[in-house]
């Protein structure tokens, strides 16, 4: 079994490329598409890597990367955050949350594994 | 100089313009060529038959050369001189420049009049794409569908090998995503063709009760007898409402409709104009008169301005966070619609001092510059109860001023749209500077 990748996305074609994506490099996808209770299915999954959209339902996923920062450090669980929005101060504040990695929106498939790669591999 | 000993230059430009030497006017009015020049150079006053003959020879209004087109465009250039930064304009001159130079100074006028519109458009444009909410989810949609189709369809082209279930559900997806796309594109392209315009694209409750009360003009004739008032059914009016699109929006048109009635009730047009002519725009007094809160009496005369008063009154009210929640604006006063308001406005001090009323003049930054009485109070809102901390809301009334007092404090509208240099509350920079 491959390591393992939490998807949060609410966009389900959006979930269902990416899970094919990585599945097909040898990743095991774990999906889930609301920020209700995100933080609970992250500290539950514990994930090698987790893959958050900023823009979910219920809580934002920079909300969500504080709370999980308080007890998971950066080298702990690294963090790859997806968004629409790449102005300079969204990027701030997601590197202030202790993110790993922001992708902008829209991103190509060689790019998403590419990183995903380097940073389960760093 | 003064305009009217400006005449002979005049006649001189009026002259060049229709390509007539100076000879050959001076032999159509009857006089020398050399009388005619000492004319044109100012040297001698003209008036009477030879004026009106000229004026005829010309084409002209003898107006038009006595005084000249100049009052309005003196004005206007006096506008444009007081808004530059670098440039030091000669203002003792600026008569001279109108009427020797009248094609010049209407370029300048012109010039200033459209900066002027093209700053209105661009604040209103600027306010829009950094702060509008439903701009900013539109946004949002449309690169969420082009990174869905741009990786499935990336699967679909770089997948060697394929499941036919997944190529299957993968077309599917495109296809759906790709229509979605196209829904998204055409909402926002209608959107932002309508950008400029500051009524166009409602995005929220408070918006249409303000597009519905703004298209009755703040005045509710059945609210101002009291058997009407009573027998008027608020929900079927709001129902008929064209603006109020939302049921959210239905809902707050109902309660401000309720304290636009009962204000009324309490306030009584006859009765608020009687005590109008006898105290005049005594807020404290007129509370007084009738028993009720100043934020009572700020809206009812605000209602009743533009019939009751020689000028209309504008109307901001906040909550305790500062968000705006209602507006009825005013000429000269913008109000912003997405962004933040600025902080200096005396609505937000009252804030700050609750129950203690403000009384504030301010002269509002831009080309403009007008002059305006703010009026601000902050009250609780919603019945007291031990122990439990009130929550404010904020009224500000506007009355416009004919001249502001030299040491009236600056306000903006807001920080994006503000020229206002090395100002302490500044929280983004501007787009004007």
């Amino acid at each position: 079994m491959g390591k393992q990748v939490l998807l949060i996305e609410d966009e389900p074609n959006i979930i269902e490329a990416i899970s094919f994506i990585l599945s097909r490099d040898g990743w095991a996808v774990a999906t889930h598409s609301n920020g209700h209770d995100a933080v609970e299915v992250v500290q539950d999954a514990k994930p090698d890597l987790l893959i958050l959209d900023v823009m979910l339902p219920g809580k934002s996923g920079l909300d969500i990367l504080r709370v999980l920062r308080e007890t998971l450090g950066p080298g702990e669980l690294p963090v790859m955050m997806l968004t629409a929005r790449g102005q300079l101060k969204d990027r701030e504040m997601a590197e202030k949350a202790g993110v790993n990695r922001f992708m902008t929106k829209p991103f190509s498939n060689a790019e998403m594994l590419e990183a995903v790669r380097e940073l389960v591999a760093s | 100089m003064a305009r009217d000993t400006l005449t002979g230059s005049r006649i001189r430009e009026r002259r060049a313009m229709a390509g007539m030497r100076q000879s050959e006017l001076a032999r159509e009015v009857g006089i020398s060529a050399s009388y005619l020049n000492l004319i044109e150079h100012n040297r001698r006053r003209i008036g009477g038959k030879l004026l009106v003959d000229i004026a005829q020879i010309l084409g002209v209004e003898p107006s038009l050369l006595s005084e000249g087109a100049e009052a309005a465009m003196i004005a206007t250039l006096r506008e444009a001189a007081a808004g530059g930064r670098e440039a030091q304009p000669e203002l003792d001159r600026i008569d001279e420049f109108a009427g020797r130079f009248p094609g010049w100074a209407e370029l300048v006028v012109e010039s200033h009049r459209r900066i002027a519109s093209l700053e209105r458009v661009a604040a209103t444009l600027t306010d829009r794409l950094t702060h509008d909410p439903h701009l900013a989810t539109s946004m949002h949609e449309v690169l969420t569908m082009v990174t869905a189709i741009r990786s499935t369809a990336s699967i679909l082209a770089e997948t060697q090998e394929i499941e036919p279930e997944w190529e299957k559900r993968f077309q599917r997806n495109l296809n759906e995503d790709s229509r979605r796309l196209a829904e998204s594109t055409q909402q926002l392209v209608s959107y932002l063709d309508g950008a400029g315009d500051v009524g166009a694209s409602l995005t929220s409750p408070m918006e249409e009760v303000e597009a519905m009360l703004a298209a009755h003009r703040y005045v509710f004739p059945q609210f101002e007898d009291a058997e009407d008032a009573s027998a008027f059914d608020l929900g079927a009016f709001v129902a008929a409402q064209p603006q109020l699109t939302s049921e959210g929006a239905r809902d707050l048109a109902v309660l401000a409709l309720r304290q636009f009635r009962k204000d009324a009730r309490l306030m009584p047009r006859k009765d608020v104009e009687a005590v109008l002519a006898e105290e005049g725009l005594e807020f404290t007094r007129i509370a007084q008169r009738f028993g009720v809160s100043m934020s009572t009496v700020f809206r009812r005369i605000v209602v009743l301005s533009e019939t009751l008063l020689p000028r209309e009154l504008g109307l901001v009210v906040c909550d305790g966070s500062g968000t705006l929640m209602l507006r009825k604006p005013i000429e000269g006063f913008p109000v912003p619609r997405f962004s933040a308001a600025c902080p200096k406005w005396p609505l937000f001090q009252a804030l700050n001092r609750p129950l203690r009323p403000i009384r504030q003049q301010v002269t509002v930054t831009g080309q403009d510059a007008r002059a305006f009485d703010c009026f601000a109070v902050a009250e609780a809102i919603g019945p007291g109860a031990f122990n439990a901390e009130p929550l404010y809301h904020s009224y500000m009334l506007i009355a416009p001023l004919e001249k502001a007092q030299v040491t009236a404090p600056e306000v903006g509208a807001s920080c994006r749209v503000c020229p206002s240099v090395d100002c302490g509350g500044r929280r983004e920079p501007s787009i004007l500077m």
